[in-house]
């Protein structure tokens, strides 16, 4: 795994490069936005991978609770999985929280608007947040089992918090209305679109990688100190 | 035991004490009666506009309500251990948890039934939809925070920082519900939309939740 890490970084490097040419100088400017418009590669990119990592971290949650009694070293990097994605996609949510303003204010006017996909970004990022809060709050050695659970509740939130906010804006619509990428687009916009999306996915990859091997190494750190004081530890916990 | 006997008797075990202390119910009642008179006085609504709060404020304070509630609910049991006493019986960790919802779903119901009207007087409220779909839309949007809160504050329990840790995962998780019913009773005081799609989803959210509450509800209570 360790192996992996420069070439890897290489690859990222490459791509990123190669992404930042397609957005900022093959893929033309928009007619009625202009420049601004080049957010989008960066936008669309995020937006879709902060789901990847998202349910990532659920599956790692579920594969967590099944095999934590079985197979405990196994279920400690299943844990370790699960932290690394949920922070990678809350990065990654911020991230499209922080463009999405900086776009809507030249193009729409406004900041911000109560709008179904805004609104349900924002719910997810809280929820996330809630998710590492509970990370960092619970007492050790019930840390796991506790955010493993409250992740597969988080995600269950998902489909529901999208559909009652889409029926929210259905009933009272939006005061601005996005038009969004309609058919006929510059082919040119999707490939460097893709392209990004590359880009930051062997981003966010790495990252998950870099994070997943400094955690388990962290957890080995624990488990040598737990086995040497375990009697004071014991009484300490108590 | 039958799961039946285990169920009553921790049902009979929560209204008990709950009847020896009524610490929820007080708390909870002195609070919502404090948010009615603090919203009043911070908005000082017209009859219409406050039809077109209140839905919002009352929520707003069964929310807190709750919140105060299930902080307390968990904590008896820590005392005298008696949390790991109810791990160590032969009994079904997940009606230990149901018993839980149903008192306080009770407990928060009776809040309701009494605060409501205090709400009504004070914001001169008259309802020009439907208003016995009210009486639907309440146990339904209620189980809904319960279901919720009572898992959370279970899981909560033995952190640091635990009661600012419920509302924190709390109010996250529950934003559907708490805007299905917000809507729902807007819609209903205001009369000019229909509460039914609002009643079907906080229906589907309550199935969803209580049904994986029942099913983690052990792997919580036995977190080591």
């Amino acid at each position: 795994m360790k192996k992996l890490f420069y070439p890897w970084l290489a690859l990222t490097i490459a791509l990123a490069i190669y992404g930042f040419m397609q957005a900022w100088f093959i893929a033309p400017t928009e007619a009625t936005m202009g420049n601004i418009q080049r957010i989008f590669y960066y936008h669309f990119a995020a937006g879709n991978l902060l789901c990847l990592f998202f349910f990532a971290n659920f599956v790692a949650s579920i594969g967590y609770l099944i095999v934590r009694r079985s197979n405990p070293t196994r279920a400690q990097k299943f844990d370790a999985f699960a932290l690394a994605n949920a922070e990678m996609g809350t990065v990654f949510c911020a991230t499209v929280l922080v463009q999405g303003p900086l776009w809507a204010r030249p193009v729409w006017g406004i900041w911000w608007t109560w709008d179904e996909r805004l609104t349900s970004t924002l719910v997810l990022f809280l929820i996330y947040v809630a998710y590492l809060m509970v990370r960092r709050f619970a007492v050790a050695g019930q840390t796991q089992t506790l955010a493993a659970v409250l992740a597969i509740f988080g995600f269950l939130d998902v489909p529901i918090v999208y559909m009652s906010i889409r029926w929210w804006r259905t009933q009272h619509p939006a005061p601005v209305i996005f038009g969004g990428p309609n058919s006929g687009l510059d082919p040119r916009i999707w490939t460097a679109a893709f392209w990004n999306l590359g880009a930051w996915l062997a981003w966010g990859i790495l990252l998950v990688g870099v994070r997943y091997y400094g955690l388990g190494r962290e957890q080995a750190r624990q488990q040598r100190q737990a086995a040497a004081t375990r009697e004071p530890a014991w009484e300490a916990a108590r | 035991m039958s799961g039946w006997k285990q169920f009553t008797a921790h049902l009979r075990k929560e209204f008990l004490l709950e009847w020896r202390s009524r610490d929820a119910i007080n708390g909870m009642l002195f609070f919502s009666l404090l948010i009615a008179v603090v919203f009043s006085l911070a908005f000082d609504p017209t009859a219409a506009a406050s039809r077109a709060i209140a839905g919002g404020i009352i929520w707003i304070a069964v929310l807190f309500g709750i919140v105060i509630a299930l902080n307390q609910a968990w904590l008896r049991e820590t005392r005298h251990n008696v949390l790991d006493a109810i791990r160590l019986a032969p009994a079904e960790p997940a009606l230990l948890f149901l018993a839980k919802a149903v008192a306080n779903f009770v407990f928060v119901t009776a809040l309701e039934l009494i605060s409501t009207p205090v709400f009504v007087i004070f914001y001169n409220l008259h309802p020009l939809g439907e208003s016995w779909k009210l009486l639907l839309l309440l146990p339904l949007a209620t189980w809904a925070l319960i279901v919720n809160g009572t898992f959370f504050a279970a899981l909560s329990l033995r952190t640091r920082n635990r009661e600012l840790l419920l509302p924190l995962i709390l109010f996250p998780l529950s934003i559907p519900a708490l805007l299905g019913a917000v809507q729902a009773t807007t819609a209903i005081l205001t009369g000019t939309d229909s509460p039914d799609l609002w009643m079907k989803m906080l229906l589907a959210y309550d199935v969803i939740y209580t049904v994986a509450g029942l099913l983690l509800f052990e792997t919580v209570l036995s977190a080591e």
